[in-house]
Formats: C-alpha cells, structure tokens, sequence
C-alpha cells in the first residue's frame, strides 16, 4: 500500500492512541523523568532554596539536614566553599537541559541534512560522505571531544561543538538509509513524475516520514549530549567559571569523597535519573512509532 | 583465501595511521591554544618564550614542522613531552603496560559476566523471568563506564571501604618490578601477595569499564543462541535425543560464538576508550589518565604519540578480532 | 506381533486458546516390524505434524489434545523426558527434509556422527570416530576417512543428505521417520537416496515411515501407504491397492493430477472444486464436534 502523504491525517488520532498503548511502561516512565528534568531546569530560580554561587564559609561542608549537624536551611548540606548543594544540583540541570538541547538539535541538523544529502544525491557524494562517516567514527569518542573542548578552550560552546562533533554521525547514518529506502516507494517516484523537484520531494514527502525517527533519535541523543558534558567538566574543560555543572561537583566531590560523599553521590543520581529517562522515552517513542511507519 | 584479505590490511596499516597522524596534527595547530605560553614560568622574558618556542619547532610553518616530525618518527623518536621534559616514546611506553592489564582484566570479566547472563537467558527462554535478565542487561547498558567507575568508587571505596580508589599499588610496597607489566610480572614469579595487593587497586577500574561491556556482550550472545537454537540442525538435535542443556553447549554455543565475538569484539575498542575517564576517576597511572592531563596542557608531542598508540591498539584490535572470527567459522576459512 | 508404531486418534492443535488451528484431527495409523509405510498429502495436510509429535519435536504453541502414540508398545507421550530421550535417536530415528541446514556448520562431519554414537552407544572416542567411517561407507560414500575430516560446506548436497541417512541408521533403529528427505534433491540424486534407504533398511531391519507428497516416490519404495488431508486419514492399505483401486475420491483426485512420465499432459484432470467442498464440510463438522481447540 503506496504511503501517499495525503493519507496520514486522518488515520492519525486512533493510531497514535494505539501507539502510546504499545509505548507502554518505558513511554511513561520515560516521559516522567524527562518531564521532571524539564521542569526542574525551567522552573530552577523559583525551586533553589540559595544563589548556587553563594559562598558561606562558615558553614562549609555541612551534611545533609536530616542528618545530625545538618541545617534545613541547605537541605542537601553544603560543599567546601559552603554553597548549597541543592541550589547547585537544581542550576546544574538547567546547565544540562540548555546544553542538551543545543547540542542535540544542532547535532541532528547537521546530521540530517548531510543524511539527506547522502541517501538523495548517491554515487560520488554518497560515497564520500560514507567515507567521512566511516573515519569519523574510528575515533574515540571521548578522547576527540576532550580533545576538542581543550583546545577551543572553556565555555558553553566549546562543549556543544564537542558533543555536536562527536555524534552527528549517528543521524547521519539513519537518515541516509531511510532516505535511500523512502525514495524507492511509489509515493516518491509517483512524485518525481508530476514533476517536483528533488528538494520539493525531501522537504514535502521524506521528510515528514522521518519525523517520528528523528524523534527517538533525538531523546536518546539528549541523553548522550548530557553524559559528553559531564565528562567535559569532570575533567575541567566545561562551561567557564563558576556555572554550576553535575560534572564539576562530581569533580570537587571527588576530591573530598571520604568526608562528605554525598557531595559526589547526588550528582551521580541525577544524572543516572536523566540519562535513563531519555533513553526510556526513546525506546517508548521508538515502539510507539514503529509499527505505524510501514516498512 | 580469507589470509589474503588479512595480509591486505596489514598493508593498510601504515597509511591509516599516517592519515591519523595528519589529521591529529593539523588539528593541534590549526585551533588556538599556545602550549608555550602555559608552560613559561612568571618572570620569562620574550627572548625565553621565543627560545622555548625554537626548541619545540613551533616557529615553523606546519608543513615543516610536520616533516621534521615524521621523520623522526620514523626513526623512532616522537619528540619530547612539553609538560613532563622527557621522551614521548618512553613516557608512553612507561604506561601502556597499566593500561593493557587493566583492559585485558576488565575484558576478561566482562567475557565471563556476560557469558555467564547469556546461558541463564537462553535456559529462561519464553519464561516470564526472562524479562528480568533482558531488563537487567539493558539496566547495565544504559550506564556507561565512568559512571559505574563513580557509583563503585562511592559504594566500594568509600560507604563500605573495602577497596582503595587511588593508583596502581599502595605507594608504601616496594616491589622492585623489572618490567612495567606489575599484574603479569607478579604472577609469573610467583608473588601473590603483590598481586593480590595490585588487583585490589585493579578490580574497580576494571569491573567498571567490564559492566556495560558485559551487558553488550551478553545480549549479543543471547540473540544468538536464540537465532541458533532455532535452526534446524538444532531441532534435529532434540529428535536425536541430546537434552537442551547439552544441545546449547554442544550445537548451539559454537555457532552463536561467531556473530557475537565480530560484533562484541569490536566494541572492546569502546572499552579502551573508556580508560580515559575510569583511569582518571581511580588515578590510575595509565595512559588514558596521562592522555587528559596531556590535553589540559597542550602537551602536543604527548597527545599525539598518545592519539596514535590508541590508533595503534584500535587497529591490532580489529585485526585480532578478524582473525578470531576466521578461526571461529570454518565457512570462512575456505574461499 | 505388537507393531512398532501405533498412533491412536491423534488430535494436534496450534496456537493460543481462541485462535488455535487443528492440524490433526483424529489421526490413526500403525507401522509393523521391518514395514514401509507412506504418509501421503497435500502441504498442510498434517503429515510432517505426526513425525514431528511422534519425535516430541512439535512447536512450542502445539498442542497434543487427545489420542495417543505408542512405539512397540510403550506410551511416547506419558513417559518421562529423560527415558524418551534414550529412545530417540537410538531406536527412532529421523532422516530430515533439507541437507543444506541439517548439520551442523561449524563441526566437522565426522564429529556429529561421533557425538552420537558416543552419547547412546557409550563408544569411546576412537571407536566411535571409526564407526563413523563404516557408516560412511555403508552409504557409499567414497573415501570415508577423508570425508570425516571435512565440514558440511565442503561437500555436496547428496552427500550431505547420505550422511544424515548414515546418521539415523547409526544406532540401529527400529524406526526411521523419513521426514520428505528427496524433496529438497533433484531427480537423479533422488533415485539413489531411495534406493540406499531400501539397502540400509533391510540390512538394520528397521520400519520406516515415509512422509511425502510425491505419489511416484511412494510407489517406489513403500509397500504400504496411508492418506492423510486436513489432519485426518482417507484411506490406507497396501501400496498397490490403494494406487490402483483407491476407494476414497479424494485419493482418485489425486492421483488423477499427478503427472507422469507416460500419460499426456492432457490427461491431467485438475481435482473437482465440488470434492474439495465436501471434504472440507467434512472436517468442519468435525471440528465442531470433537472438544478439540485447546483450552
């Protein structure tokens, strides 16, 4: 059955209820925690308790406050500098949120687009942007966006053309071959004959069937984009200053991990919590929105 | 002949790593970043700098600078570290062993663990705890390595101190090792108090880069056993009388091997490069720990020599892994 | 005489309460002592289903509704697993359809045949390995020993086919189940297959029972035959009678279209739709009848 773009509209509101039954468990679960995340980092001046950059010396390294020499004025304690804890994590998500969704649409436009590229031009550019695919991955991921992020040097920036740079290439490959696949149907030949130009047929009928796919990849890619800033300020080549990140406070926590390890601990839980609610949401979204693409 | 294949990427060997070379090289230069101005003491004049600057080539047009470097490296010698004032070559080599034993120790657990969740999978098949064990991998995966390196640290090194969490050995041990290969050198001269003392350093760094790679493998082999167990010479195995157990050690194992180790296998390159952060995280003394401290430092003789001996054990990985698969599927060793 | 095989009422169904289909609907048959029976049907007829429930080798959403299955006079169904699985293999024996994916492709020919020998004769390895050889040769197979060491990819399809032969008459069976083993061969090799069954049966004893859809192979080599359509039988008896002087019109349909080498080809009359009603009306009732569908 020709997958005529026309079609779609009116099957969608049954199919997509079906779909968010075969999503199940791991679409909620998922959709849950990325939600929370969400709101924590929008909502992060009205739910901090302190400033994050806030230093009371006086009342460093302060435990938890339900713990014995706690003070419920830094729920969470306080680290070395006596900043609150909790302030710090709740701004260090807003940092992660920012940073996830720049650097994972950015990644996914390039990577789109050179997908596009590939799977639509073939032969010499399709090879060549294989090849460039090919070499790019055979470096290790992590040791080029650090080595990346030194050399640029500190900042917002940096981090998201480490991250950007690092996996572009996982839409890219999707992409090309779903594109290649989408321009062997009908619908699509049917569309070269009335005479609409290659971009025409990419912008009005590939690529409203690739949006569920690039849907999914994008939530797992968010979830990446947040582990490759981590690492980045864990070892000390992340945003500058003073910026709160999960990274950094695991990096002081570390240091001072006999005395007050929770300070470590938290950091690790958020971003444990993250990184599992992205990559639930897409496995949810991708179990949802397959068997309605017809293969 | 499958060994012809081999033999040509042997030769390949060579100008990839060129390639890697160039591409790394320019790369360093190309972006901003001066090592020389991060290494000049306070009171340096500008005759100092530009003295400095002379001494590691860096006055020099690129082109230049990256002759004169290949042709030295030809010869062995991959300049001098800028932050450490010593041999790239022998700084390098000084570490590499670390970082192999604790590759090859977390390798080996990861085989083991993974194996181990593969077998219990395949005997719980079409069993509603089955769920559990596809669960528990996919729990294991989505955890990379430097976090489980943390939550281990936090559970085994500090909430229970069990383990220690710094180094290779405690600084207090005076082993007089002849070779830098601490783990091997130990057991083969029978100390085992020493080895014991180094896998305790060991085993944390090594279980956390062996937990997700444990998880890969297991659900790649227990794909496999699955899509075997289901071929016909295994069906016909059950009319045979042969039990399950024995069928899926005996039949179905050795066949499921095969996808599993070339699709496992290439992925422990994804375990070495999880070194970098692991080691660091443990202050473990290797190379992926030096390779951080490398970069912050612009110490670019070092990250290059670095950058190529992981190219190096990326590709000799690929190969040993062609070569297992060969010897694993006899189809493929006959034209 | 007790007979070797005596299947009684055999009722066989597939699938999840509610949606289940029979295959077998009330299926009787017997095979004597060193007797060549045919199992003969249409695809879809059930007749691999009955070798497979007499080898416990149904799929996993089959079930055995009713009837039972004895093998010289012992229930196959309520014994327990360990001691039928001494039996088969070792006194039922299988000759399976297709050479190309019936060995193992990673052991060696001579392995597979030695792990048999040795898991129900206890031979010792070197016993085994030259038993192996024997067989070999009992199959006419040239060069034994050569061919013991080599994988199954190194040999042709009609050796692969001779090994799986050797492979069941290995521990001297008193019944072979000849699951379609010329189907996947052409022409030629097929003659020989048969006429190498007919030697080694004679020579071991043993009853085969021959499953086929080829009416020609039937008349060759089996003295007795039975016919099966829709998981039930039409007609039994002696090969010749049945072949000759079929009762059931079913039977004479089928006959009727099958081609031989020295009628015309406009002789062939295709089966009259009105039998094929009837027949199916038939088992409708049938089931509607019997309490088959499993619950």
């Amino acid at each position: 059955m020709a997958d005529l773009a026309l079609d779609r509209p009116a099957g969608r509101p049954s199919r997509f209820i079906a779909g968010l039954r075969r999503g199940g468990l791991r679409l909620w679960l998922g959709s849950t925690l990325v939600g929370v995340l969400m709101l924590v980092a929008l909502l992060a001046p009205l739910l901090a308790p302190h400033d994050p950059l806030e230093q009371d010396l006086m009342s460093a390294q302060l435990s938890p406050a339900w713990t014995s020499g706690g003070d419920l004025a830094y729920p969470l304690g306080t680290d070395s500098l006596g900043r609150c804890v909790l302030s710090r994590l709740i701004y260090s998500a807003r940092t992660a949120v920012a940073v996830a969704l720049i650097a994972a649409s950015l990644a996914a436009a390039i990577g789109i687009a050179l997908g596009l590229i590939a799977g639509s031009f073939g032969g010499w550019v399709d090879q060549g942007i294989s090849r460039l695919i090919d070499v790019w991955m055979a470096f290790p991921p992590v040791l080029l966006s650090i080595v990346l992020a030194a050399v640029i040097g500190a900042g917002l920036t940096s981090v998201i053309a480490a991250i950007v740079v690092v996996d572009w290439t996982r839409f890219a490959r999707v992409v090309r071959v779903e594109t290649m696949v989408q321009l062997k149907r009908d619908y699509a030949a049917a569309a070269r004959v009335i005479g609409l130009s290659r971009g025409a047929i990419l912008r009005l009928e590939v690529l409203p069937n690739l949006i569920p796919l690039m849907v999914t990849l994008l939530s797992v890619e968010m979830g990446i984009a947040i582990l490759v800033e981590v690492i980045l300020s864990f070892v000390g080549i992340s945003v500058a200053g003073d910026t709160p990140t999960w990274g950094g406070m695991i990096a002081e926590g570390r240091q001072i991990v006999y005395q007050v390890p929770w300070i470590m601990a938290l950091p690790i839980g958020c971003i444990i919590l993250s990184v599992i609610g992205f990559n639930l949401l897409g496995d949810g979204l991708r179990t949802m929105l397959d068997p309605v693409q017809r293969r | 002949m499958r060994w012809g294949e081999i033999i040509r990427r042997l030769v390949l060997i060579p100008p990839t790593l060129v390639g890697v070379a160039v591409i790394v090289f320019v790369l360093l230069r190309v972006v901003p970043g001066d090592p020389i101005a991060m290494m000049i003491p306070p009171g340096a004049t500008a005759a100092d700098v530009e003295r400095l600057r002379a001494f590691y080539g860096l006055d020099q047009p690129i082109l230049q600078q990256f002759i004169t470097w290949f042709g030295q490296a030809l010869r062995g010698d991959f300049g001098h570290s800028i932050s450490v004032h010593q041999s790239v070559f022998e700084l390098v080599l000084a570490r590499l062993p670390a970082t192999l034993e604790l590759a090859l120790l977390a390798t080996l657990i990861a085989v083991v663990l993974g194996t181990m969740v593969a077998l219990l999978g395949i005997q719980l098949r079409g069993r509603r705890a089955e769920w559990l064990v596809d669960g528990g991998i996919g729990a294991l995966l989505a955890i990379p390595d430097f976090l489980w390196a943390l939550i281990l640290l936090l559970l085994f090194g500090v909430l229970i101190p069990w383990l220690p969490i710094t180094g290779r050995i405690d600084p207090e041990i005076d082993a007089g090792f002849h070779s830098n290969f601490y783990l091997l050198e130990s057991l083969l001269t029978g100390r085992f108090d020493i080895a014991n003392a180094l896998l305790h350093h060991m085993i944390l760094p090594a279980l956390a880069l062996a937990l997700p790679f444990s998880a890969l493998v297991a659900r790649i082999l227990k794909a496999s056993l699955a899509e075997a167990e289901d071929q016909d010479y295994a069906q016909i195995a059950r009319a045979r009388g042969f039990s399950r157990p024995k069928i899926l050690l005996g039949e179905v194992f050795p066949n499921a091997l095969i996808p599993t180790v070339a699709l496992g296998g290439v992925q422990v390159t994804l375990l070495l490069g999880g070194t970098v952060l692991v080691e660091r995280i443990f202050s473990y003394e290797g190379i992926g720990n030096m390779a951080i401290d490398a970069v912050i430092n612009r110490d670019f003789p070092l990250i290059q020599g670095l950058i190529l001996t992981f190219a190096v054990l990326f590709i000799a990985l690929n190969l040993v892994v062609d070569l297992v698969v060969t010897l694993l599927d006899p189809r493929l060793r006959h034209g | 005489m007790t007979a070797v095989l005596t299947v009684h009422d055999l009722h066989v169904a597939i699938g999840h309460r509610g949606s289940a289909t029979n295959v077998l609907r009330g299926a009787s048959l017997e095979v004597g002592a060193g007797e060549v029976r045919g199992l003969v049907g249409e695809s879809g007829a059930g007749k691999s289903m009955l070798g497979r429930a007499v080898l416990g080798l149904l799929p996993a959403n089959a079930v055995i509704a009713a009837g039972t299955i004895q093998f010289e006079g012992r229930d196959l169904l309520a014994m327990p697993e360990p001691e039928r699985r001494r039996l088969l293999g070792r006194r039922i024996a299988l000759i399976p359809q297709d050479p190309m994916t019936s060995l193992n492709p990673v052991k060696r020919v001579g392995a597979q045949i030695a792990a048999l020998l040795r898991h129900h004769l206890s031979l010792a390895r070197r016993e085994a390995w030259q038993r192996a050889a024997e067989l070999l040769a009992e199959v006419a197979i040239r060069e034994p020993q050569r061919v013991l060491q080599l994988y199954p990819h190194e040999i042709s399809g009609g050796m692969r086919q001779r090994v799986l032969i050797a492979m069941a008459f290995a521990c001297d069976p008193s019944l072979v189940i000849a699951d379609e083993p010329t189907t996947a061969l052409d022409v030629t090799v097929q003659r020989q297959v048969l006429q190498l069954v007919e030697r080694l049966r004679q020579r071991h004893g043993a009853a085969v029972l021959f499953i086929t859809h080829d009416l020609g192979v039937v008349a060759k080599i089996c003295r007795t035959m039975t016919v099966l359509h829709a998981g039930r039988v039409l007609e039994e008896g002696e090969t010749v009678d049945v072949l000759t002087k079929p009762r059931h019109p079913y039977t004479r349909a089928l006959l009727a279209a099958t081609p031989r080498a020295d009628r015309p080809a406009e002789a062939l009359r295709p089966v009259p739709p009105a039998l094929i009603e009837n027949l199916w009306a038939e088992v409708h009732r049938l089931d509607r009848e019997s309490a088959v569908v499993a619950s």
